[in-house]
């Protein structure tokens, strides 16, 4: 099955700026469906970047965070070619990961 | 028997050295561990902060302690948001030593809608896209050598994120 997760890295010098695009439906539990039922919250609540075993970003997040939720940061000491391994876990207890390689 | 004396006394001085030792390494297993433990800690999702209402007892909730208003902190967010479903949100910092960022919006449901944990090499700036129930503040808290500092900026809301 395809990842959920889109990621773009880019290393400038000893900077690397990551891009992430990860696709889930991120419901609040505030919002209700064509029937009137509240639809129950269903959010990523940590997405964790890893590089080189170190954990460079780690993104808690709750339900107010958009659908199809997107980040971007930049960290240093990654270079072109070296793995970049992101992971999430969200309140259903479903999870999701991918390798991308710093381009 | 002398020689069981002597080989036996030192077989136990052996292990009673191995033992030691062992212990030795178990106490460093420990202290090892419990350095992990406290950035494991920081890896902890902060399932209470995010049930806050207010963004004071968000706050308070996530850091235990109150920010100052600091133009060190540049927080980019719309004039206006047509989607408060959608609104894209960043913030950057010259401030060093920084740990951690957070982002609120003060009429959401809950306040929290996302902390991020900046290690040492991480470069203190990030977007996002949050959900905005209606027209409030958006605060940017950026926690740096241990204080706390904020920017805030009002957001106008069109169609709020909340699905109507």
């Amino acid at each position: 099955m395809a990842s959920t997760i889109r990621v773009r890295a880019t290393a400038s010098g000893d900077t690397t700026e990551v891009q992430a695009l990860v696709q889930h439906p991120m419901d609040s539990g505030f919002v209700k469906d064509a029937q009137g039922q509240l639809i129950p919250p269903h959010f990523i609540q940590q997405l964790t970047f890893e590089h080189n075993g170190k954990t460079v970003f780690l993104a808690n997040w709750g339900p107010a965070v958009s659908k199809d939720p997107y980040v971007k940061f930049s960290f240093k000491g990654g270079a072109k070619g070296d793995d970049l391994k992101i992971s999430w876990t969200d309140n259903k207890g479903a999870n999701d990961s991918t390798t991308a390689k710093i381009g | 028997m002398n020689n069981v004396g002597p080989s036996l006394s030192r077989r136990m001085l052996l292990q009673g050295a191995g033992s030691v030792a062992l212990i030795g390494l178990g106490f460093g297993a420990i202290s090892f561990s419990a350095i992990p433990a406290l950035a494991a800690a920081n890896d902890k999702y902060p399932e209470d902060a995010f049930k806050q209402k207010s963004d004071a007892d968000a706050i308070k909730a996530l850091y235990g302690k109150t920010a100052e208003a600091s133009d060190k902190v540049k927080l980019d967010a719309p004039e206006i948001a047509e989607n408060g479903g959608v609104v894209p949100i960043a913030v950057a910092t010259t401030l060093t030593d920084v740990t951690s960022i957070a982002f609120l919006a003060s009429e959401n449901p809950n306040a929290l809608a996302a902390f991020y944990v900046i290690p040492e090499g991480t470069v203190p700036a990030v977007a996002n896209r949050l959900k905005m129930a209606k027209t409030c503040n958006v605060i940017a808290i950026v926690e740096a050598g241990g204080k706390l500092y904020s920017a805030t900026k009002e957001v106008k809301v069109t169609v709020g994120g909340c699905g109507g």
